[in-house]
C-alpha cells in the first residue's frame, strides 16, 4: 500500500533519520499559523497525494509569508493535482504539508527497493538529486549505481563507501553519511516497506544529510505485525468500487472499457481481459472472485461490476476445480435473481460438472450466453457490447 | 520418468489439522500421494483420519519417517519459521501453498536456502504434481494425464487452464509446477528448465508468466542458450495497468517494468513459441512437437 509523504517522515523520524519540521494542515488557517509556529522564514507548502511528480504538477510551492502560505493552501486543498502519475483525472488534494525551509546545497536520488532477481535489497543512486529517476536511467545510466545488500549480512562499510565514493563528497561528510545508510536499511526492514524513494535527499549548508521528499510503498502481508499500517491507509486515495471491493474480500481494479469481468484467479482473471481486448472490446475491470465462487461471493462480485456504470455486459469465466461448476451455476442463477439482473451475461465454465452447469444455466428463465472456451466467450461478449454500443450511438443521434 | 516427484515420494503436511491443510491434505491422498505423516504444533501424538500419524515438529517425524518432501499450510504469521524447519531438516522438496507472506521474510527463507540442499517451489502456489503419480498441492487432479508436456507457471487457475487443454489435445503432462504469484519465491522458472530439458518423457515446456518482474526473460536466455527441447510461452497482463497490483502480490509493473509486451518481445526473441491468447496454448505445443 501507498502512504503518504507526511507520513513517510513519521516513519523515517522513528528510525532517527533527519527529517525538517512540519506541520499537517487540513485548511488554510491550519497553513498560516503552520507558518507562524514553524518560524523559520521560509517554507514548502506540499500537497499530500498518493503519487510523484508533485513538483512540476504546482503541487510543491515556496513561500516566505504567512498569509502567502494561508493563499497558497487555499488554492490546493480541493483542487485537483495531475501529475505524470495521477492519470488523466488527477487527484484531490485533502491536506498540505507545511514544512520548514533548508538551506539546501547538494541534491541526490536514494532509493531502496527489494531486488526480485537476487532476493536481496538494493540501493539505487544517483547524484541526480531531484530529476525523474527512469530519465535518468534512460538518458544518463552512468549516472545510476546499484548497491545489493545481502539481508543475512545486512549494510556493511563498503557498501557505504561505493555510495559515498560516487556522490564525490568531501571527507569530512563521512561520518554523517555512514550514520543515515545503515538507518535507512534499518527502517526499510522493520516496517516492512516494499519501496523507499528519497528523491531528493539534500545535503544542506550546515552538513546534514535529510530527505527532503519521502515515498514510501508498505508490504500489505506484512500488515499482521504493524498494526498502525490501518491508520496509515487514505481511502480518499483509493478508488471507491475498490475500496468496496476490498472490505469485502473480493480482489477488483477498476478498468475503463466496459465488459464487466468475473473470474476466478488472478492469473486468469488478467488473461481474460487480455483475451476480451484481443476481440476487439474492453475490459471493464479486474476481479478475481478467489477459489470458492459460491452464490453470496457471485452476488458481491456482481453488485461491485453493477455499480460501475459503463459496464454493459459481463462475461463470467470460472475454470472449476475443487469449486463444482454446477454450483458456480446454481450462485450465478440465485444472485442474478436476488438482484434483478438484465445485463447481458455470458458465461463459460469448465471443469468439475461442466455439462450440468451448462444445462442448469439453459433452464434458469435467464437469457445467459454459454461459451464453450474462453477465446469463444470473449469473441462472443465483444460481439454482444458491439451491437449494444451501436443501438447506443443510434439513440444519441 | 518426471521430474523431483513421483509414486514413491514420501511427503509430510505442515499444517495436516488445519482447514486448508486437512481439506487438501486427504485430496492429495485420494489421488495416490504417499502422505506418511503431518506436523502441528502441540498436535503430536494424533492421527490425521485415523491413519496418519501427526508430530509437533519435523524433527519428532524425521526420527520414524524418511521424508522427500513437504507441503506447508501453515498460516501467513508463522509459515516462514516453518519453511525455515523444513530447510534445517534438509527436506528435499519444500512446497509452499501459503499466500500473504511478507517479503522481508522470504528474504530470510532465500538466505537460509542458499547453503541448504532443498529446493522450494512457491509461497502463494498451487503446488507440483506428476500426472498420475504424486500431487503435492491444491491443483484439481482429474484434469491431468499423463503425457509428454512438463508446466510451469507463475499462476493457479490460468495453468489449470492449460493443463485442461494439453490434455484434451491428447499430449498429456508429465509434472507441473506452480512457482508461485509472490514478488520472492524459493525457485524460478529457470531452477525448473533444467530439469525438463535432462527429463526423457518431456517433449515440450509451457511456461505461463505475467507481469512484474524479469524471471521470463532470464528464463527465455537459458531457453536460448541450453535448451533443445520447445519451450511455448504465454505471459497474462496485456491489458493490466501500470503501478497496480494484479490480484497476485508479484504481478505489479513498476517504474514502466516488467511489463507483458517486453517480456513477450524478449522471449519471442530468444526462440520461445508465444501463444497468442490462452485457448491457443494446446494447439501451439501441438504445433512445436509436430516440427
Amino acid at each position: 500500500m501507498d502512504i503518504h509523504e507526511y507520513q513517510a517522515k513519521e516513519l523515517l523520524a522513528k528510525h532517527n533519520i533527519k527529517t525538517l519540521p512540519a506541520i499537517l494542515c487540513h485548511n488554510q488557517s491550519a497553513a498560516y499559523n503552520a507558518f507562524i509556529t514553524l518560524a523559520s522564514g521560509v517554507v514548502a507548502v506540499k500537497a499530500q497525494i498518493h503519487a510523484g511528480g508533485r513538483g512540476k504538477a504546482g503541487g510543491v510551492k515556496i513561500t516566505r509569508s504567512a498569509d502567502e502560505t494561508k493563499n497558497i493552501a487555499e488554492n490546493m486543498i480541493g483542487s485537483k493535482l495531475i501529475t505524470t502519475q495521477t492519470g488523466k483525472e488527477g487527484k484531490v488534494v485533502r491536506k498540505v504539508l507545511v514544512e520548514k525551509g533548508a538551506n539546501i546545497k547538494k541534491e541526490f536520488y536514494l532509493s531502496l527497493t527489494i531486488d526480485r532477481k537476487t532476493s536481496k535489497i538494493a540501493f539505487l543512486i544517483s547524484p541526480e538529486g531531484g530529476m525523474d529517476i527512469e530519465d535518468v536511467s534512460k538518458n544518463a545510466p552512468e549516472k545510476l549505481l546499484t548497491v545489493l545488500i545481502d539481508p543475512q549480512y545486512g549494510v556493511k562499510s563498503f557498501h557505504i563507501l561505493r555510495m559515498f565514493l560516487f556522490f564525490n563528497l568531501e571527507r569530512h561528510l563521512y561520518n554523517e553519511f555512514s550514520e543515515l545508510i545503515p538507518l535507512l536499511y534499518f527502517a526499510f526492514i522493520q516496517e516492512d516497506m516494499s519501496m523507499l524513494e528519497i528523491n531528493p535527499l539534500i545535503l544542506t549548508a550546515e552538513g546534514n544529510f535529510i530527505p527532503l521528499d519521502a515515498k514510501v510503498a508498505l508490504d500489505d502481508n506484512a500488515s499482521f505485525r504493524h498494526p498502525y499500517y490501518a491508520d496509515f491507509t487514505d481511502e480518499d486515495e483509493e478508488e471507491p468500487l475498490e475500496v468496496k471491493a476490498k472490505n469485502v474480500g473480493l480482489n477488483y481494479i477498476k478498468l475503463d472499457g466496459n465488459v464487466g469481468c468475473m473470474v476466478n484467479g488472478a492469473g486468469l482473471a488478467m488473461a481474460t481481459m487480455d483475451t476480451i481486448k484481443e476481440y476487439g472490446a474492453a475490459p471493464a475491470n479486474f476481479l478475481d472472485v478467489g477459489g470458492t465462487a459460491d452464490s453470496k461471493r457471485v452476488e458481491t462480485a456482481f453488485n461491485i461490476l453493477l455499480s460501475d456504470k459503463s459496464v454493459r455486459a459481463i462475461f463470467i469465466n470460472i475454470f472449476g476445480g475443487i469449486v463444482k461448476c454446477d454450483m458456480v451455476a446454481a450462485g450465478v442463477v440465485t444472485a442474478a435473481k436476488n438482484i434483478g439482473l438484465t445485463l447481458p451475461v455470458v458465461i463459460r465454465l469448465e471443469g468439475t460438472n461442466a455439462q450440468d452447469a451448462s444445462e442448469l444455466l439453459k433452464s434458469s428463465g435467464f437469457n445467459f450466453t454459454i461459451a464453450e472456451s474462453l477465446a469463444d466467450g470473449a469473441q462472443k461478449v465483444a460481439k454482444i457490447v458491439h451491437s449494444i454500443n451501436k443501438q447506443y450511438n443510434i439513440k444519441k443521434a | 520418468m518426471s521430474i523431483l516427484i513421483d509414486q514413491k515420494t514420501s511427503v509430510i503436511v505442515q499444517g495436516i489439522t488445519g482447514k486448508e491443510g486437512s481439506f487438501h491434505a486427504s485430496k492429495c491422498i485420494e489421488y495416490g500421494t504417499k502422505v506418511i505423516a503431518g506436523v502441528t504444533p502441540f498436535k503430536g501424538g494424533t492421527f490425521f483420519n485415523e491413519t496418519v500419524p501427526v508430530f509437533n515438529t519435523i524433527e519428532d517425524a524425521k526420527k520414524n519417517f524418511k521424508i522427500d518432501a513437504t507441503a506447508i499450510f501453515v498460516p501467513a504469521v508463522f509459515a516462514a519459521s516453518s519453511i525455515i524447519e523444513a530447510i534445517e531438516a534438509e527436506i528435499s522438496l519444500i512446497v509452499c501453498i501459503t499466500e500473504g507472506i511478507p517479503s522481508v521474510d522470504m528474504l530470510n527463507v532465500k538466505s537460509a536456502l542458499k547453503s541448504a540442499p532443498s529446493i522450494m517451489i512457491g509461497p502463494n502456489c498451487p503446488g507440483i504434481i506428476t500426472a498420475d503419480e504424486c500431487k503435492i498441492g491444491i491443483m484439481p487432479g482429474f484434469i491431468h494425464k499423463k503425457g509428454k508436456v512438463g508446466v510451469l507457471s507463475r499462476s493457479g487457475t490460468l495453468t489449470y487452464e492449460a493443463v485442461n487443454q494439453l490434455t484434451k489435445s491428447g499430449l498429456g503432462e508429465t509434472t507441473c509446477i506452480g512457482i508461485g504469484g509472490d514478488p520472492v519465491t524459493g525457485s524460478s522458472f529457470l531452477t525448473f528448465l533444467e530439469m525438463f530439458e535432462r527429463d526423457d518423457e518431456t517433449k515440450a515446456v509451457v511456461m505461463i508468466g505475467e507481469i512484474g518482474g524479469t524471471q521470463e526473460e532470464e528464463a527465455s536466455e537459458f531457453v536460448k542458450n541450453k535448451m533443445k527441447k520447445p519451450v511455448i510461452g504465454f505471459v497474462a497482463g496485456k491489458t493490466a495497468p501500470a503501478g497496480k497490483r494484479m490480484g497476485h502480490a508479484g504481478a505489479i509493473i513498476s517504474g514502466g517494468k516488467g511489463t507483458a509486451l517486453e517480456k513477450l518481445s524478449i522471449m519471442e526473441k530468444n526462440g520461445v513459441l508465444i501463444a497468442e491468447n490462452p485457448s491457443v496454448i494446446a494447439e501451439t505445443t501441438v504445433k512445436a512437437l509436430n516440427k
